[in-house]
């Protein structure tokens, strides 16, 4: 058996992809975040909370619906973006003009309701979800073999992720946000309905984050506590990659999701912490993050 | 002599209060409230008078409830010896996040001060001496000059000792020309660096000094309780003292006091009634202050205290 370092190849590589999907979640997740800042300004901490909402609706839609996984991939974000659209509305629209501070901490109570609520209601147990037959399975690559699912995750994510950079900045919708971003007050004097504008951006921002749940339920266990802890190393990979421009927060998601496999691989103790770590050596020799302005 | 003449008759009374509560309610609870209340006062110092808000302030709680722990169980060493070492080691710690967390301003110090303080989270997780999953049980209290602590009323006086001195400690802080600066620093950074002052050190300070008093609670809750678990380093608790002094009223004195009582007794009252429901109502008052009530129990109690009086409110 061919190994490298002394760890097997096949392990190696298994872990390679294992980080790559993680690394594809961070990716979503932190390109969703840096979405919603880019426009509103503020850190939107139940991000986590809505990739939880996006796997359980999943489970709930098979469970008490029998909807298939292919049918939650496109009405599960739907409905998490529509949650989204109730929180702006009649939530979050009323702290625009406060310090970015309130709206955070209004975040970070919606995400304790909805983690409380799902708790109170389902538990804690973790549900099973299995992956779909069409992706069952494992492609042979000749030197592993790779399985069809975590393929589907990374292609998909990263679709999704060029996309939408596509559609920010290279359609008319996206010169119209960007130019919204740049300066709101003129951009509504020139006939664009900014306010919606801005739902439609957190609303898009949190179905990214239902569409990341549903990628994940197959992966994982499904249970209301799984968003709280991966929101924060999301805020680890921000930190690191800066919210200023979305190819850079999909390369540090991915990149961290890699650097933590391979940890895994290594030297598995420090594998929980090595973004956090690698987050205090970016603060330490490069305060603005990799992707980010100096202040 | 200074504070003999400025003590006015409502302080005494509260001291009174304070000094005579234990016959009226039971005193483990009343020493929870206190180091909560001392852990949100100390936080406050942050995000009422310098600005900062820090998502990560239960590592300090915990690391020196850890400490305290371990220095009185394994090392057993005398009592007051063990809540200093404990508090000097949330310094420490306090000390080495801070010097990271400042060098990035607003929403990313939030994040930073979020990460960091899950790091340690997972290294108190895996150390062998916090007990993992199990925590630390069973520490002594030991005794302080010759008195048995393990009785709940003698150690709720040692409690209040030095939960008063904390307050006072913030109190003067926030009164002197230190305190001054970091008020201009929240006021406006760019003006407070313009004028010379070496922003940055003066953040560093007051995150020191909020991590050294969180730890001064957390040793004091070990004391309490006998014992620790990982739940004081869990980011649930982070949550909970800002929610305190939201709740009390960001930026002012006696905010941060009230918020603890409240929550406190009401996670108190109901443990046992609702279950993780407790989490909802948590999530709710945070999003009630939030929206309806940003000035928190205590600031909009000086609102009408000023408007009833007849002064203008900003």
């Amino acid at each position: 058996m061919i190994e490298l370092f002394g760890v097997p190849l096949p392990a190696l590589l298994g872990q390679l992809t294992l980080g790559l999907v993680n690394g594809s979640f961070y990716a979503v997740l932190s390109l969703g975040l840096a979405v919603i800042f880019g426009m509103l300004h503020i850190i939107n901490f139940s991000h986590g909370a809505c990739y939880m909402m996006g796997a359980l609706f999943t489970w709930m839609a098979m469970e008490y619906f029998g909807l298939g996984y292919w049918w939650s991939l496109l009405l599960v974000p739907l409905s998490v973006a529509i949650v989204g659209i109730l929180i702006e509305r009649l939530l979050l629209q009323r702290l625009y003009k406060l310090d970015y501070l309130y709206a955070l901490l209004l975040t970070f109570g919606i995400a304790l309701m909805l983690e409380g609520g799902f708790r109170a209601w389902l538990g804690v147990a973790g549900q099973p979800y299995s992956i779909p037959a069409e992706l069952a399975g494992a492609l042979d690559l000749g030197f592993m073999m790779l399985p069809k699912y975590r393929a589907w995750v990374i292609v998909a994510s990263l679709t999704v992720c060029l996309l939408t950079w596509y559609m920010i900045e290279r359609t008319r919708l996206g010169a119209y946000l960007r130019a919204a971003t740049e300066n709101p007050a003129l951009t509504q004097a020139f006939g664009i309905n900014v306010p919606v504008m801005v739902m439609l951006t957190y609303a898009f921002g949190v179905g990214l984050a239902g569409l990341a749940g549903v990628l994940a339920a197959p992966t994982t266990q499904v249970s209301p506590l799984m968003g709280s802890n991966l929101i924060i190393v999301v805020f680890a990979v921000v930190v690191i990659g800066g919210m200023g421009s979305i190819l850079g927060s999909v390369l540090t998601g991915l990149g961290l999701g890699v650097v933590e496999g391979l940890t895994k691989v290594f030297y598995p103790e420090a594998s929980a912490v090595v973004v956090f770590l690698i987050m205090a050596i970016v603060l330490w020799f490069r305060p603005a993050g990799l992707f980010g302005k100096a202040a | 002599m200074m504070t003999a003449t400025r003590l006015k008759p409502g302080y005494l009374a509260v001291l009174a209060l304070l000094l005579a509560a234990p016959a009226v309610i039971y005193p483990v609870l009343l020493m929870k409230i206190l180091c909560f209340a001392v852990f949100a006062c100390a936080f406050n110092l942050l995000l009422g008078y310098t600005g900062l808000l820090s998502f990560g302030h239960a590592a300090f709680l915990g690391s020196a409830a850890y400490l305290t722990g371990h220095a009185l169980k394994v090392w057993e060493l005398p009592t007051l010896a063990g809540l200093l070492l404990g508090t000097a080691g949330a310094a420490a710690l306090g000390w080495a996040v801070g010097t990271l967390a400042i060098r990035r301003q607003g929403i990313y110090f939030a994040m930073s001060t979020l990460a960091l303080s899950q790091l340690m989270f997972f290294l108190f997780l895996k150390s062998e001496f916090t007990g993992g999953e199990d925590g630390l049980q069973s520490v002594p209290r030991g005794t302080l000059l010759g008195i048995d602590l393990s009785s709940d009323t003698h150690l709720y006086y040692l409690v209040l000792g030095l939960s008063l001195s904390a307050f006072w400690l913030i109190h003067r802080t926030i009164h002197s020309p230190f305190g001054q600066v970091l008020k201009a620093i929240r006021e406006n950074e760019p003006r407070a660096l313009s004028l010379g002052y070496d922003v940055d050190r003066y953040k560093l300070l007051a995150f020191v000094l909020s991590a050294a008093i969180s730890g001064l609670a957390g040793a004091l809750k070990t004391l309490v309780f006998t014992f620790t678990t990982l739940s004081d380093a869990h980011w649930h608790t982070s949550g909970e003292v800002v929610l305190m002094t939201l709740l009390g009223g960001v930026g002012t004195v006696l905010g941060p006091v009230v918020g603890a009582a409240v929550i406190v007794t009401l996670q108190n009252e109901l443990a046992d009634k609702v279950g993780s429901l407790v989490t909802v109502i948590m999530g709710f008052i945070f999003a009630a202050c939030v929206l309806a009530f940003r000035r928190g129990m205590v600031g909009e109690a000086i609102g009408l205290y000023k408007r009833m009086i007849g002064e203008k409110t900003p």
